[in-house]
């Protein structure tokens, strides 16, 4: 069977598994519907022009996992980042785990999507903000037709949260083949700031398909700084999509760093619904092989005053592929508007190519906007430079690739999070470059 | 220390030098001068290793090694400096994080440990004293946004903290002014020793005024056709080169 019977066969033992009555009920049963009449995005879709999804599509993904399986921290530790004190929401094979989880409710909320899809104390919240900045492109119905479980973090007025929240999933190969589908909603209040750190890591070689949404809820005057640790092995795929709706004031950041899986979309969407709204997106993308990395963002600017900051960085070695594809979108009313997009790309081999694309469309005549794109080699004379200095080719052309990578990270606030980050790209490089990065 | 044999190198099936001569020992400063389009620059990058230089004859010898086959890197972990004519700017990579890679991979290559953080400091300042390097200067990226003496006087710094054996300054005087001229060329005099040459490329006398040469070459259309001491360096600037490239053509 394929995949899309599969999933819409399975759609109402689904729903009589967690809760006919469930007030999302009719949000589901219309998002199944999207999903039936639109099927994959195929690339006959403009948006999908330049990455199938055929190769991840073939397998014969278990749509619930059957099992559940113990992971011990110890085993699992390397994929958190461990050395600060931190909020954890880890879910194992799409199951919530107590175990290597650390939630609280102590003024803040930081637990399950079941808990607040299931709990009447969350029904205003789930009322006003699910579903209610995601798209309805067929992917996105997808996840919510099948929303169940995923973090649900919900910040009071005035909070600065007292440590990060780190959002993992582990696949553990449990099923020959996976199909995950975690959904996220983040409600930050007035004057409050949280640090989240999200992943998805497969523990196995079996494939594994993920197919995540995010919804984030900046209200006025928060702050959210959002990780994105994309190192997953070759025989995993993500699919994720983060919707961010920013009321006036707010400054919100997203960094996706994107080195490993098998096909990574990265769909991002920031829709600025205020006055003087910071958005600030950026990315480093290293990867080799047949690994396959697309970044699909628009920044919305509906209202004056605000700003967008757009930097992607790529390095693509083997037969890799890249995308990108920027849209800024500046409405009538939105004067005053600065946006600045850059996407910047390396080609280590001959064989690997990437396909970028900035659309500005702006139909405000009081803006800044700015946009460029490169793609090339490494510099010739400067590996020619190092090299005469002692330092050998492999460890010349990483310490370029860092450089170049360089000014993503000076924007990571978190060092722990740099570090791992450095420490990753060295790894990725297969160098060990000789001082702190 | 150097013997280029009949050295002949071509880039892009385009021979530049067509039979170079040239011995050099420890201790020496060679001179080698020449009109534009000679051969000079090319003579230090075919040293140096750079790949898109092919030594089509000839053999160039490095203490008796063939280095022919040898990666620039490999060249520079046995004692081979080029200070370039046009140093390239590296964003991100700052000058102090530059030298201290540069010197550890010269280390792990012979087999050493990585040099001590505190040595390494002190190196650092002492070798930025030499060249009257500000410390400011050291925490930022390599060569970008210098000015023409910065990014010399940096190449400097750097054959200093690498001590090498044999450092070719290609055009080093090029874009200098007399103080930075003068801070340059008494960096250089204070790193000579008996152990170690240099070979000063340039196309004017000027340089040759504070590094003294015991031999002055002739480069013209890629051969040596004049070797003498340094008076000839004095002789070519008050005659210029056309009595060179007549005598050669004759």
């Amino acid at each position: 069977m394929e995949l899309k019977e599969k999933l819409i066969s399975s759609f109402l033992a689904f729903e009589n598994e967690v809760d006919l009555d469930s007030r999302v009920h009719d949000v589901r049963s219309e998002a199944i519907k999207v999903f039936e009449n639109e099927g994959f995005p195929s690339k006959k879709d403009e948006a999908w022009k330049y990455t199938s999804l055929n190769s991840v599509l073939k397998h014969d993904y278990s749509v619930f996992p059957k099992h559940e399986k113990n992971v011990e921290y110890n085993d699992v530790k390397k994929y958190f980042i461990h050395e600060i004190d931190s909020y954890k929401i880890v879910f194992i094979d799409g199951k919530y785990s107590s175990h290597l989880s650390e939630t609280t409710h102590d003024g803040i909320d930081v637990c399950l999507m079941s808990s607040a899809l299931n709990k009447p104390k969350y029904q205003l919240v789930i009322d006003n903000y699910f579903n209610k900045i995601a798209p309805k492109d067929s992917l996105t119905s997808l996840n919510t037709a099948f929303s169940r479980e995923g973090a649900y973090i919900q910040i009071p007025k005035n909070k600065m949260v007292d440590k990060p929240i780190q959002i993992i999933h582990f696949s553990t190969g449990n099923e020959a083949a996976l199909m995950n589908q975690p959904r996220n909603l983040i409600v930050v209040n007035e004057n409050s700031h949280v640090q989240i750190i999200e992943r998805h890591q497969s523990l196995t070689d079996n494939p594994v398909l993920t197919n995540s949404v995010t919804e984030i809820f900046a209200n006025k005057r928060a702050i959210v700084d959002y990780y994105k640790i994309q190192n997953d092995n070759e025989h995993a795929s993500l699919i994720d999509s983060t919707y961010i709706n920013q009321k006036q004031e707010s400054v919100c950041s997203v960094h996706t760093f994107s080195f490993g899986g098998k096909l990574t979309r990265n769909n991002l969407e920031f829709y600025q619904n205020g006055e003087r709204i910071d958005s600030t997106m950026k990315g480093v993308t290293i990867i080799g092989n047949k690994q396959h990395v697309d970044h699909n963002t628009l920044v919305h600017h509906i209202e004056p005053n605000c700003e967008s900051h757009q930097d992607y960085k790529g390095i693509y070695d083997d037969s890799s592929t890249g995308v990108f594809n920027g849209k800024v979108l500046v409405n009538k009313e939105a004067q005053k508007t600065n946006a600045f997009q850059a996407n910047n790309n390396i080609l280590v081999s001959d064989k690997a190519s990437i396909n970028t694309k900035p659309q500005l469309e702006i139909f405000a005549d009081d803006v800044k906007c700015s946009h460029g794109c490169t793609i090339g080699q490494l510099d010739e004379s400067a590996l020619f430079y190092m090299q005469s200095r002692g330092i050998p080719k492999k460890e010349t052309k990483a310490l370029l690739m860092y450089a170049f990578s360089n000014n993503v990270l000076n924007s990571v606030k978190i060092p722990e999070i740099k570090q791992r980050i450095t420490k990753i790209i060295a790894n990725k490089l297969g160098i060990n470059i000789g001082f702190d990065l | 220390m150097l013997k280029i044999k009949n050295l002949h190198a071509s880039v892009e099936d385009k021979a530049i030098l067509r039979g170079i001569n040239l011995e050099i020992n420890p201790g020496e400063v060679h001179a080698i001068m020449g009109p534009n389009g000679s051969g000079k620059s090319t003579l230090a990058s075919v040293i140096a290793g750079k790949e898109e230089y092919e030594v089509t004859d000839g053999e160039i010898l490095f203490f008796d090694e063939d280095i022919d086959e040898l990666g620039p890197d490999e060249r520079a972990h046995r004692g081979v400096f080029l200070s370039f004519q046009y140093p390239v700017e590296i964003p991100g990579v700052s000058v102090t994080n530059f030298i201290k890679t540069a010197i550890n991979e010269t280390r792990k290559a012979k087999g050493l440990e990585d040099m001590p953080a505190n040595e390494m400091l002190k190196l650092i300042r002492e070798k930025a004293e030499l060249l009257e390097i500000d410390r400011k200067f050291l925490s930022r990226s390599l060569n970008e946004g210098f000015s023409g003496g910065e990014k010399k006087r940096n190449e400097i710094f750097q054959m200093a903290m690498l001590n090498p054996k044999l450092a070719i300054l290609d055009e080093t005087d090029s874009g200098l002014d007399i103080d930075a001229l003068r801070i340059v060329a008494n960096g250089v005099n204070k790193l000579k020793s008996k152990d170690n040459a240099v070979i000063v490329i340039t196309h004017y006398q000027r340089l040759l005024d504070y590094i003294v040469p015991d031999f002055v070459h002739v480069i013209h259309e890629g051969r040596i056709v004049k070797s003498g001491g340094k008076e000839l360096a004095l002789e070519l600037e008050e005659k210029g080169y056309d009595w060179i490239k007549e005598k050669a053509n004759a």
